[in-house]
């Protein structure tokens, strides 16, 4: 493939638009990023709902009134802003990527229509009657229809990972001539459906979506206790989020490195652009990276970083017992991703990784002491970190994405020839200006509307906010000293 | 292992593509009918400045809209599914419509959700421009793909579909609304919704009747036969009597015929379409169909889940049937 021009130009000298495949790609991968943050809220949310739902109908305890009237409005809004981005997705594949939809539609078309019909419809269904049926209907339905949103969320996890993984590993399928054109047939479901990386996808995006969500009631609970100390609902909600991360955030470090070996196995040009290892041989970990220079930034090489690295380990673990384990380097291949996004994202991810496993043992530790409301150095170091899983969640899907590039479905077909062949440069440009304007706008809504439900209840819990827009509540024994 | 649970190499009965002709079409159906209704709530609802009837509506919509917009998705992914070369070229070939479509689709689904964020008008004047200019645009620009896919380039026709969707989401909004509130407010929507089936009748007629004199998208032949003709015969019955039973008084006998009218619209289209799938390249549906094992597959798998999803919808509307209770958009 001759390499695609990534500007073409419309008015030479005027004005120039990207070319059809780049925008294309930038424009699938900008509105996947956003949608991805409110699906995973979804998917991370479910069980805090669920839990809060059923002790709330089954103690009347106010606390969990309380935060099941809260978080179920927070899973409301990221319920519609995961609609509103999910219906473009689901279209894109073929505005944008019809030779992918139609080489892949045997294969695809089906989880993705499993996903609408068991997922989508029992989560729209019953968050309805979450939101709108609290009187009219029963205690025992209330609380089933929190199940089926929950069920629903995962469902829907479980076939799109489907698909994803299916065009990491693709399986089950042979590639015959139909319309004049080679396309994938189905000739095998299990193997199709269930391919290799398929359990290692579900595992690790389901617990990113707890850990992140976790972090971010952990978040929000901290900064109401901080405001407002001894609340009974927000101390009960901080300890959950906490008791929660204690378990799956070291856990996403123990199968996150399985996960690594399974991907050198499977997919060793994606594992080479995430270790940046070129040469075909021995591989040394790197624990930690810094570049060097600002070339190390856009093109990261042992010899531009400094690293902090264990000798061979690298061999070792994708071998799984081998230090002289052969890792193969990028120069054998003659198209690559591009190594520094898929290099530093991995590092970023795998850094923030650490950074929870460190506040979830903290915030344990302060759980174990009976303290864990009391620190205000915590409590802040939570606020902070609230949005950070989405962070770790999203550099984690570009070493996934990313890394798996030149292919769009891995060793079969290449994204650049997936792309609309009657797609100019400046309609994918103009649509991505529009995608990019209109979910700026929907990020700061969403952020928006949590500012004000945080404050929302602030105020019920008697806060009182002065004319300066400072808070005003009785801070009593909360020190740093703690 | 598969081959002796599922047929590799036949359909599981021999008119499996056909049926799955008409199970994408049915779920457009759904979608057409019921996020119409949506529409026509959105569209009716800038017809009222009273903030009490504004909060009724948005009362309406609340808790469906969301379900109502997921057949969509059903509609797309079973197409891709289905019938893949029909899913790209579609969506291909009318790049900027289907982008301008869900966008509009995003305006209409944030507008209530942002206007309760917060008290101030002039931000309320904002999100009800988005509900508002959402619920125009996305018949609109759905009717119009609609009609791309039927017609190819024929601009009237193409227009007229849409304008033709824009019409009969009125009817279904209006009678959907009238037969949830007061006698007063259902006397105002009944002039509206009887407008906009005199407009939605006379659009199908002129819409026909361009196509048969410029035998556009080669649908001239099919328009001129019976089934066709009992369509639109049954169609104007549901428009003329649904509006006197509205002018009766008789809303909920009306909402039965309105929804009619977008069910024997979805009719049309197939009628209009079949055996051909997708007109701009005369592709026949027997050829855009997908293997016998893919297509076995999602049958078992999937139509079963279809029926169930038929289900929660009778549960979901049964929850909020009768005249809207509560005020206000709590989404």
């Amino acid at each position: 493939m001759s390499p695609t021009p990534v500007l073409t130009t419309l008015d030479p000298g005027v004005m120039a638009f990207l070319s059809a495949e780049l925008a294309s790609r930038m424009q699938f991968g900008w509105t996947i990023s956003v949608h991805i943050i409110f699906a995973s809220l979804s998917i991370g949310l479910a069980p805090f709902i669920i839990y809060f739902t059923w002790k709330d109908v089954r103690t009347n305890d106010d606390r969990y009134a309380r935060l099941r009237s809260f978080w179920v409005k927070v899973f409301a809004v990221g319920f519609v802003m995961g609609t509103v981005t999910g219906i473009p997705m689901s279209f894109q594949f073929g505005t944008n990527f019809p030779q992918f939809s139609e080489v892949a539609g045997e294969l695809i078309g089906g989880p993705l229509s499993f996903e609408a019909k068991m997922a989508f419809f029992l989560e729209a269904v019953f968050l309805g009657v979450l939101l709108y049926g609290r009187d009219r209907v029963r205690d025992r339905t209330y609380v089933l229809s929190s199940v089926l949103v929950g069920v629903g969320a995962w469902l829907s996890g479980f076939w799109i990972l489907v698909v994803n993984a299916w065009m990491q590993t693709p399986r089950g399928y042979e590639m015959i001539t139909r319309n004049g054109m080679e396309v994938a047939k189905l000739t095998d479901p299990f193997a199709a459906f269930l391919t290799p990386r398929m359990t290692w996808m579900y595992v690790h995006m389901m617990n990113a979506s707890v850990i992140s969500v976790a972090l971010l009631v952990a978040g929000v609970s901290a900064y109401i206790i901080w405001k407002k100390p001894d609340t009974d609902a927000w101390n009960t909600a901080l300890k959950l989020a906490v008791v929660l991360l204690v378990v799956s955030a070291p856990f996403q470090a123990v199968h996150g490195d399985a996960y690594g070996r399974h991907v050198e196995d499977t997919q060793p040009q994606k594992f080479a652009a995430m270790e940046a290892h070129y040469e075909t041989g021995q591989a040394d970990l790197h624990l930690l990276a810094f570049p060097k220079s600002a070339s190390a930034l856009t093109d990261p090489r042992a010899e531009n970083l400094v690293t902090v690295s264990l000798p061979a380990v690298g061999s070792f673990l994708a071998s799984g017992g081998d230090f002289n384990a052969e890792v193969i380097g990028l120069n054998e291949y003659e198209d690559n991703p591009p190594v520094a996004l898929v290099f530093w994202s991995f590092r970023f991810m795998i850094g923030l990784g650490f950074l929870f496993i460190g506040l979830a043992l903290w915030g344990g530790y302060l759980t174990y002491k009976e303290r864990l409301s009391d620190n205000t150095r915590y409590l802040k170091a939570m606020i902070a970190a609230s949005p950070l899983g989405y962070a770790a969640l999203l550099t984690g899907w570009y070493v996934t994405e990313i890394g798996r590039q030149p292919w769009v479905i891995q060793g079969e077909l290449k994204t650049s020839e997936a792309v609309s062949s009657t797609l100019t440069g400046t309609e994918a440009t103009l649509t991505l200006v529009g995608f990019v304007v209109v979910y700026v706008g929907l990020i700061l809504t969403a952020l928006y509307i949590l500012k004000w439900l945080v404050r929302e209840e602030l105020q019920a819990l008697g806060v009182r906010e002065s004319s300066d827009g400072r808070w005003h509540g009785p801070i009593p024994g909360v020190s740093d000293d703690d | 292992m598969t081959e002796s649970l599922l047929p590799v190499d036949a359909y599981l009965v021999e008119s499996l593509p056909e049926v799955w002709f008409g199970v994408v079409l049915f779920a457009l159906g759904m979608y057409v009918v019921l996020d119409g209704f949506d529409f026509g709530i959105g569209m009716l609802y800038a017809t009222r400045t009273d903030e009490h009837e504004r909060e009724t509506f948005l009362a309406g919509f609340g808790p469906v809209w969301d379900a109502n917009e997921v057949w969509l998705v059903a509609f797309g992914t079973m197409l891709l599914a289905a019938f893949p070369r029909v899913y790209s070229q579609l969506l291909a070939d009318n790049y900027l419509l289907t982008i301008g479509f869900v966008l509009a689709l995003l305006f209409r689904g944030l507008g209530p959700e942002l206007r309760e964020q917060r008290d101030d008008d002039q931000w309320r004047r904002y999100a009800d421009y988005a509900f508002v200019g959402g619920s125009v645009f996305a018949p609109l620009l759905l009717g119009m793909l609609a009609g791309r896919w039927l017609f190819d380039s024929a601009t009237l026709p193409v227009v007229l579909t849409g304008v033709g969707l824009v019409a009969v989401s009125v009817v279904t909004g209006a009678a959907f609304l009238a037969s949830k509130t007061g006698p007063d407010l259902a006397a105002e929507l009944r002039t509206y919704g009887i407008g906009a089936t005199v407009a939605y009748l006379g659009g199908v007629v002129v819409l026909l009747g361009t196509v048969v004199l410029t035998d556009a998208g080669g649908a001239a032949d099919t328009i001129l036969s019976g089934p066709v003709a009992a369509v639109v015969a049954l169609s104007v019955a549901a428009g003329v009597g649904g509006s006197l039973l509205a002018r009766r008084g008789k809303y909920r006998a009306w909402l039965a015929s309105a929804l009619a009218l977008p069910t024997l619209l979805t009719v049309l289209i197939a009628l209009l379409l079949y055996p051909v799938i997708y007109p701009p390249t005369g592709l026949l549906v027997r050829e855009a169909v997908v293997s016998p094992l893919a297509l076995n597959l999602v049958t078992v798998l999937g139509l079963p889940v279809l029926i169930v999803v038929l289900w929660y919808f009778k549960f979901l509307y049964g929850v909020f049937s009768g005249p809207i209770k509560g005020e206000g958009y709590e989404g």
